[in-house]
Order: structure tokens, then C-alpha cells, then sequence
């Protein structure tokens, strides 16, 4: 069996004085599609802010671990340095510098190498197209004035762009339509392959539609209660948590 | 140490360097008849000029300073050396200019910008210009760029006394009547009627002795559907005793004409920077301001817009950044007198470190101004909570038939902008640095591109150690 990618001990996490995950566990290894469901207030958010290095939580106990290094304790930076990326489910706006220039300084960042100009330009078209977005948004400032749609391409972009070694999405399907939700699928498809991983948030079975789900895990009162293959999505979409929580169900 | 980003690799030397002081000639410290005479003598006045400055002495004595605005208790005028000539005359080519003015220029990179993209260029190396030049292609379409001195008693000695200090008389506040007394230095410029002049003149000044002042006088008139940009550039070594800036600009926009005056103003922290800028226009003509001040220990500055002619316009784009232990008051003021003008103030302030950064703005539209529109917006940013800035409009408008808006927003960088660019691979303190960068972009993007360059520089610059 290989290493696992990411690997999350008895992590117990507080927001301000309220603990929002506490002891909880999840394993990820290269390859493998996660998808994280369970109710409004879960925690699901958290966790993924958590494992990126969000400053607003604090974690109070376990690890997380990344190619198994602990990294409980680095800046938000440092993690996506090491190969971590977030999808924002409410992307920041930020005047003053486009899409494009920010993607190169993203890359330029992450790599901690110079960019190769050309190439970049040549990729960056190359996956806007895909994306169906507009070319125009590569020299529009970051997100400002994006509708709730094409901010979530954008985040999607950047994930394209950036190749991180684990992709943590959240919510990046809420409130788009279903054209736009089958674009987000596509763009998750050609950026999964067998040395990377995800972890999905979502609480819509649409943008699971032709992706290779590995595992389903169900986040409520503080930790993961259940864990299935993708066969729990119907279970829940059909009856909701109650059916698949044992806490409820029992 | 982290690791080495692009903000460390900003050479601060480029502006904090000094020479030995080695002056020709220098006023003994303060301000008194002998002193002013003297300096009328050294420089060969007119007579017109030194009962000019006489009166203005006078005038200086009598009036009191200003009961608003930053303190100034800093700045003692018995320890200003008014007047320092450096050791040289003005010269036409860089190769004669002294081995350590050259130096300066050049390190500030003034000969490479002028052979690059500017016109023309004056240099003055504290009381005195050092360096004018105008290519000559400019000069023979009857345009006019020189130092003020010479102009005094050329063919456009006229054309001076009816327009010196006509703008911004003496008795306008106590430091325009300090102007008056002990200026020195400075450009005069003059472009004919029709005449565009489609590259940029730039004069630049720099001060080198230690607690003195610098008081430059900018003229420039611009006649007839004719175009300029002017751009002016200031610095200083940082010295532990007080220094003045009391500069003047006063521009003459003609019928149809546009001017556009830029500034990039870094002078050192221990500079007291009280400067007057003026423009009238005349029927359809445009000023367009493009002002960034970051250096100073204490700035006043709030260029004046007179809209004389019908349809007169203007554009003010400013944008100010005060760090540790600066206080920089700055704005701009606009007096609408023609039918159908128009004004539009569009400014950023930044703070932080302690530093504040105030804007102020003043309004007036007198009955005569009908059809007038004015929108005055001012964006601030203050960096941590020890900082501070304010908005001060205010607004005098005496007719009804016009169209006044006004603007104000103070913000804060939210820390979840900052997650979000270091999830993105961004240090915290770059991600500062893009955050404030990105807040001056739409300032910057009016400069002209070196000036732009140097602008993101000094973002960057006053960025370091934001995060400590």
C-alpha cells in the first residue's frame, strides 16, 4: 500500500471558544477522491480551512500530517508551498490585481521558481477554454465583480494552474447552475490523476456525476460517524442524514 | 530568516545616501532683512525682485501660522539655513557637472531617465540648479524650459514679473510668504500657442545640507490649445535635525490647453514639506494632478484648481502613505468660477506603523459657476490599529444648479484576504504588500511607468516588517 498523502490524528479544533472538530481522524492517500457530506454546522468547512492553516481556528490536540510531515503547526503558505490547495466556497475579492499576473505570482510562489512566460500563457488560455470562461476575466481583478459562477471557475483555474498534490474543495458547486456545475466536474477530471488527491465538500450529488468517487465520509457532531464508498451518496441524497448517521438512525 | 522575496530586494540606499556638504556660499541659520538682502545679492536680482522679497519678508513677520493641520513646533526658522549654493553654475551637459551632484543625479537615475523618455530635465542640488536641459527639436517649436534665475532677466523677464507669485501671492499663508522672501531655484517653462509637447519635461531637486530649507519656485504657462506634462521629483538624505521644504508651483492653463503635473515626492523623514501649488484655467482648458507623497516627517499639501474659463476642467489623482512618525495632510482644493466646469478628486491614503494620513478637501462653487459638477472620493486603508486617518471635506457651493458628490471609505486589510493569498503560496507579508499594492494600482497606473515602478518600489518599501 502507498504512504498516505494526508494523514489527520485526533484533530481537535476550536473557533474561538467553541470546539468545532474534536478528535477527529481521516486518511487520504494519492489517487483517491474524497467526498466530505453531512449538515449545515458540521464542521466540514473547518476542517478543510483546518488543513490549510486557516489563523481563525486553533487546533487544540492531534496532527495533520502531509507525505508525512507535520505540518499541524505551519503557516497557511508553508502548506501550499508543501502541495496543499483550497477552493474557497466564498473566494476573496482582491482589486487592484488581475487574474493573470495573480496566477503568476501564485506559480511563482508555490514553485518557488522563475516562470516560464510562454508556456504559461499558452496553458493559462488553454484551461480558461476549457473552463468556458471568458478570456476577458484573465485581465480582470481577482474576482472583483465576478458573479457567484465564474468566482468558482476562477477558483478551479487556479487549481488547474497550480497542480497541488491535494485539493480541498468547498462547496465550489453551491449556488451555480447545472451548466456551470458540469464545467466545475469537467475541470476536476482532468486535473485528478493518480499522484494527487481530493477532498470534495459538497451537499450535491450533481457535481459527483462522472467522477470516480473512492469514499464518502459524513461529518456530524464533531467527527466523521460514518464512512462508505460512493454508494452512500444515493443513500443520503434519497433520505437525507438521518438515514446514514448511526447517532440518528439508532 | 524566511526566505528572500522580492520586497527585500528593494535597495533603500537609492534615495538615503549623502555628500559631504561642500557649498560655495551659505546664509548664516535664520531669517532677517541682512539675510534676505544677501541673498538678493548673491543672486543677482532685479530690483523689482528684491523689494519682492523684502516685502514678503514683512508680510512673513506679520502673519501667524495656521491654527489647523499637523503641528510644526518641530520646525524652528532661527536653524534653517535659508540659502545654500553649491559649487557650481548651471550647466548644460552632465560631464560638467561636479563629480558628487553628478553621482547624485545618477544613482537617482535622473541622466538615464532623460535619455530615455523625458524631453527636457532641470536638476537643483539644494538652493540651486545644477543641470538644465531642453532637446532640441522642443526648443525649436518656441518652448521655453529653463531655471527661473536666468528667465528674470532673458526676453521672458516680462512675462515672470506679470506672473510671479500672482497665483499664490504672499500674503496667502505664512509659508507662501516665506517663498516670497527667500526663494530659489526652480523651472520656468513656457509652451506657445498650438505647441504640444508629446514627451515629458521633468525637473528634480534634491537637498543635501543638513537643516536647510529648499524653497524652488515651478512657473509654468501654457498658452493656447497647447499640451505639457511636467513632472517633478524630490529627495533628501535623512538627517536628525529639521529640514524645509517651501516650494511653489503656480500653472497657467490657456484656453483649450491641458497640463498635466506629476509628482512623486520622497523626501526624508525629518523634512518638514509645507508646499503651495496653484493652477488657473482658462475656457475649456484641463489640469490634471497626479500627486504621490510618501516621504516627509510632516507634509501639508493640497493643490489649488481655479476653473476661470467656461467649461474649465480638472482631475486630481493622489495618493498618500504615511508610516512611523509621519503625519501627511494632504488633499486638494478646487474653486469652481465658470460656467460648466468640472472637478473630479479621486484619492487613497494609507497608514500605518503609527502613521497618520489625513485627506482634506475644499469645494467652492461661487454663483457664476452654473452647470458646474464636482465628485470628490477618498478611499483610506489603515494597516493596524495604532494607525490613523481622517477625511476633512468641506464644501462651499453657492448655486443650485450643480452637481456635487462626495465619497469617503476607510477600510481595513480583512484577514481573510490575507488566508486567502497565503493559501495561494504568498508569505503573509507579501500578501500585505499585494493587498496595499493592488489598493494604489489605480494611482499608479497614471504615472508614468518608471514612476510607477518607483511607486510599487516604495510600497514595498514602507511594507517591510508591516507584519512584525
Amino acid at each position: 500500500m502507498q504512504s498516505a498523502l494526508l494523514q489527520i490524528e485526533k484533530l481537535s479544533v476550536k473557533a474561538g471558544e467553541k470546539t468545532i472538530l474534536e478528535n477527529l481522524d481521516l486518511t487520504i492517500h494519492p489517487g483517491e477522491l474524497h467526498v466530505l457530506m453531512g449538515p449545515n454546522g458540521a464542521g466540514k468547512s473547518t476542517l478543510a480551512a483546518s488543513i490549510m492553516g486557516d489563523p481563525r481556528y486553533t487546533v487544540t490536540g492531534g496532527a495533520i500530517r502531509l507525505e508525512g510531515e507535520d505540518i499541524t503547526g505551519s503557516s497557511a503558505d508553508v502548506r501550499a508551498k508543501k502541495g496543499i490547495f483550497l477552493s474557497f466556497q466564498t473566494p476573496e475579492e482582491i482589486p487592484g490585481i488581475t487574474l493573470e499576473n495573480f496566477l503568476r505570482t501564485s506559480i511563482r510562489a508555490v514553485t518557488g521558481k522563475p516562470l516560464k512566460v510562454i508556456a504559461f500563457g499558452k496553458e493559462l488560455k488553454r484551461q480558461m477554454e476549457a473552463l468556458d470562461m471568458d478570456p476577458d476575466y484573465a485581465g480582470r481583478y481577482l474576482n472583483v465583480g465576478f458573479s457567484g459562477g465564474e468566482k468558482k471557475k476562477a477558483e478551479i483555474l487556479q487549481l488547474l494552474m497550480l497542480r497541488p498534490k491535494l485539493a480541498l474543495l468547498d462547496e465550489t458547486d453551491s449556488g451555480l447552475d447545472v451548466d456551470a456545475v458540469r464545467v466545475v466536474s469537467k475541470g476536476i477530471r482532468a486535473y485528478h490523476n493518480e499522484n494527487n488527491a481530493l477532498l470534495i465538500i459538497t451537499h450535491n450529488a450533481k457535481i459527483l456525476e462522472g467522477l470516480d468517487v473512492d469514499y464518502v465520509h459524513v461529518l456530524e457532531g464533531r467527527k466523521i460517524v460514518r464512512t462508505g464508498g460512493p454508494e452512500l451518496i444515493s443513500e443520503i441524497t434519497r433520505g437525507g442524514f438521518g438515514t446514514v448517521s448511526p447517532e440518528r438512525g439508532s | 530568516m524566511g526566505e528572500k522575496t522580492h520586497v527585500e530586494e528593494i535597495d533603500r540606499s537609492r534615495y538615503d545616501f549623502r555628500y559631504e556638504v561642500d557649498a560655495d556660499f551659505q546664509t548664516d541659520a535664520g531669517l532677517t532683512p541682512e539675510i534676505v538682502a544677501r541673498i538678493s545679492e548673491e543672486k543677482h536680482d532685479p530690483q523689482w525682485m528684491a523689494e519682492f522679497r523684502q516685502r514678503s519678508l514683512t508680510i512673513y513677520n506679520e502673519l501667524e501660522l495656521p491654527r489647523w493641520g499637523p503641528s510644526i513646533e518641530g520646525l524652528n526658522m532661527d536653524n534653517i539655513v535659508t540659502y545654500v549654493r553649491p559649487k557650481t553654475t548651471m550647466q548644460g551637459s552632465w560631464d560638467q557637472v561636479p563629480e558628487d551632484i553628478k553621482n547624485t543625479f545618477e544613482r537617482l537615475g535622473i541622466p538615464q531617465a532623460e535619455r530615455a523618455a523625458l524631453a527636457g530635465v532641470g536638476a537643483q542640488y539644494d538652493s540651486e540648479v545644477v543641470y538644465h536641459n531642453l532637446q532640441e527639436e522642443v526648443a525649436a517649436q518656441g518652448v521655453i524650459y529653463t531655471d527661473l534665475e536666468s528667465a528674470l532677466t532673458g526676453p521672458y523677464a516680462g512675462m515672470i514679473r506679470d506672473h510671479f507669485m500672482q497665483l499664490v501671492p504672499p500674503t496667502d499663508h505664512k509659508f507662501a510668504a516665506l517663498h516670497g522672501a527667500v526663494w530659489s531655484g526652480g523651472s520656468f517653462v513656457y509652451v506657445p500657442p498650438g505647441v504640444s509637447v508629446e514627451i515629458p519635461l521633468q525637473s528634480y531637486f534634491r537637498m543635501n545640507a543638513p537643516g536647510a530649507g529648499q524653497f524652488e519656485h515651478t512657473l509654468i504657462i501654457v498658452d493656447e490649445n497647447a499640451y505639457l506634462h511636467f513632472i517633478e521629483g524630490c529627495s533628501a538624505p535623512k538627517y536628525n535635525v529639521a529640514n524645509l521644504h517651501a516650494g511653489c508651483v503656480e500653472i497657467y492653463v490657456g484656453k483649450g490647453s491641458r497640463v498635466r503635473y506629476s509628482t512623486i515626492e520622497n523626501w526624508s523623514r525629518n523634512m518638514y514639506n509645507l508646499n503651495t501649488k496653484r493652477a488657473v484655467v482658462e475656457e475649456d482648458g484641463t489640469i490634471e494632478w497626479v500627486s504621490g507623497s510618501f516621504g516627509s516627517h510632516t507634509s501639508c499639501l493640497y493643490p489649488m484648481s481655479i476653473l476661470k474659463g467656461a467649461g474649465a476642467r480638472m482631475e486630481f489623482t493622489g495618493i498618500t502613505f504615511a508610516g512611523n512618525g509621519q503625519e501627511l495632510d494632504t488633499g486638494a482644493q478646487v474653486v469652481h468660477l465658470g460656467k460648466d466646469t468640472s472637478s473630479h478628486i479621486v484619492t487613497k491614503s494609507i497608514a500605518r506603523d503609527g502613521g497618520v494620513s489625513n485627506f482634506r478637501s475644499g469645494v467652492t462653487v461661487t454663483k457664476t459657476a452654473e452647470g458646474s459638477r464636482s465628485s470628490v472620493s477618498c478611499e483610506s486603508l489603515m494597516l493596524d490599529d495604532r494607525s490613523r486617518s481622517d477625511t476633512i471635506p468641506v464644501m462651499d457651493i453657492r448655486t443650485d444648479q450643480v452637481d456635487v458628490g462626495h465619497e469617503a471609505r476607510i477600510g481595513r486589510i480583512s484577514e481573510e484576504s490575507i488566508f486567502y493569498l497565503m493559501s495561494r503560496g504568498l508569505s503573509e507579508e507579501d500578501a500585505r504588500a499585494l493587498i496595499v499594492g493592488g489598493f494604489a494600482e489605480p494611482i499608479a497606473k497614471e504615472l508614468p511607468l518608471e514612476y510607477a515602478v518607483e511607486m510599487n518600489n516604495l510600497i514595498h518599501l514602507e511594507m517591510q516588517g508591516a507584519t512584525s
